[in-house]
């Protein structure tokens, strides 16, 4: 259904939020002291492209943005179990 | 507004506080683990709060199955992978903050 004009605003202002929650979280990606801070960082991204991907198929009626969410977070959570999985010597972390 | 569209607002509005308390977690916590903890939870549940949001939006449709299917998904998968990061941090010997040392 199509939405109407205070809610799409209310969508897309979310939207930009979490676009901008994503740009604060790569001051942990320069500055995180570890490499696990850094991918935690990537994660949080992911996630929040996730959301924002969802918000934007809501707002502008598109349902086809959700298929394209569904793949994005299939892969944001294959890139952290990869991650996390080779950088250990045994390699046993789930 | 009628009283879905109230409650659309409401949702995508907390769900939104709750990203920017993953965000705040993340930027200001002191160790690896703190942080972990923030991004796995905050986030959790902002992210099913603004995808009950979108659920609402679309009414009866196929594509309130997808979004059901992808927040379902986002619960599971996402304390799953900080689980499996921390996990490999511990194994890596990194060791947690504490407040000895200071003072």
């Amino acid at each position: 259904m199509a939405v109407s004009g205070v809610l799409q605003t209310v969508l897309l202002g979310a939207a930009a939020a979490f676009v901008l929650f994503a740009i604060v979280l790569m001051y942990r990606i320069v500055a995180g002291p570890t490499m696990q801070d850094r991918v935690i960082a990537v994660n949080g991204i992911g996630t929040n492209a996730v959301v924002v991907l969802a918000l934007l198929a809501a707002a502008l009626d598109q349902p086809g943005f959700l298929d394209v969410a569904i793949v994005y977070g299939l892969l944001n959570f294959l890139m952290s179990i990869a991650i996390s999985k080779f950088s250990v010597e045994r390699g046993g972390v789930i | 507004m009628t009283i879905t569209e109230i409650l659309i607002v409401a949702l995508v509005a907390g769900g939104t506080f709750f990203g920017f308390v993953a965000v705040v977690g993340i930027i200001r916590l002191p160790d690896l683990y703190s942080r972990a903890h923030a991004t796995s939870k905050s986030d959790t549940l902002g992210i099913v709060l603004t995808l009950g949001g979108v659920t609402l939006v679309f009414g009866a449709d196929l594509a309130v199955a997808k979004t059901v299917l992808l927040a379902v998904f986002l619960f599971v998968t996402n304390p799953t992978a900080a689980h499996a990061i921390t996990r490999a941090a511990y194994d890596q010997d990194i060791t947690p903050w504490t407040t000895e040392g200071e003072e």
